[in-house]
């Protein structure tokens, strides 16, 4: 079986960010939800990491300028 | 009979067909590329130090994708290929040896920054409120702060949605290297983003 950790919520921490890349093995993902389900201090902070990862991206997304574009477009090789 | 086929060969060369189906299938090829521009400047703006040197780069990266375009293998990720052009001119242009002697980053648990800023709140709530107290600027300036190695592997990954191995290959480096800097590097934002918080607080 999973063997005990001498401190849980420091081992969740561990897991946190390849339980949210999905590449725990099985037997891990077993193990880091029966945690998370008992232990509201470790769910918040998983929570807070997920909506952490989708407000990074929409913070540093920005916009490609128009002026860019129409150079992009004036590379194309012309037909002959 | 015979001669008529020899007529007709005549006025269409066998060259011709080949010509015309080589030219439509790099209009198409230089269609596709452009429609990932906004992904590939969106991967560029972070991966580039600035926004004008991003802009640089994506068209220096388009002019090359567009003359070698028959390297461009068929039913592989465009996308990754023209990121691939992209991460291979920054480098040629000598971004890497600009690196002040490697300092170590800092870095701390991954549980960090929620705990400062649930500390400089006290009543924390709702977790999903808790990252709108971070603002776009502090993002895009600890994301500026993140030494290259780590920041092009969050830039690939987190941002521009590449998977491990695209972003294994974009950067010639093991897959492995991939995971442990991707690892590291959001742990290093992190760091950088509850720097920035605890300055706005002070």
């Amino acid at each position: 079986m999973t063997q005990a950790h001498d401190d849980p919520c420091a081992h969740c921490e561990e897991m946190m960010q390849p339980y949210l890349d999905h590449i725990l093995t099985e037997a891990e993902r077993i193990e880091a939800e029966l945690h998370l389900d008992e232990c509201e201090w470790c769910r918040r902070r998983y929570r807070f990491e997920e909506s952490l990862r989708v407000y990074v991206r929409q913070a540093v997304s920005e916009p490609m300028s128009a002026s860019l574009k129409q150079k992009l477009l004036a590379l194309r090789i012309p037909l002959n | 009979m015979g001669s008529a086929t020899v007529a007709e060969m005549a006025e269409a060369p066998p060259d011709a067909t080949r010509i015309a189906a080589e030219a439509r299938d790099r209009v198409r090829f230089e269609e596709e590329a452009l429609a990932l521009s906004d992904q590939v400047f969106r991967v560029a703006r972070h991966l580039a130090g600035s926004r004008e040197e991003a802009e640089d780069l994506v068209q220096e990266t388009y002019a090359r994708a567009f003359r070698s375009w028959r390297s461009f293998q068929p039913g592989t990720n465009l996308r990754a290929w023209l990121l691939r052009i992209l991460t291979n001119l920054n480098i040629d242009r000598g971004r890497r040896k600009q690196r002040a002697p490697q300092t170590t980053p800092l870095e701390a648990n991954d549980y960090y920054l929620y705990d400062k800023l649930a500390e400089s709140d006290g009543a924390v709530t709702d977790e999903e409120r808790v990252v709108e107290r971070l603002s776009q600027d502090d993002i895009v300036s600890a994301l500026a702060a993140v030494p290259h190695d780590f920041r092009d592997v969050i830039v690939l990954v987190d941002i521009g949605d590449f998977s491990y191995q695209d972003a294994a290959n974009i950067l010639d480096i093991p897959i492995g290297t991939v995971m442990s800097r991707l690892h590291r590097g959001r742990r290093i934002l992190k760091r950088e983003l509850a720097d920035s918080v605890l300055e706005d607080v002070s």
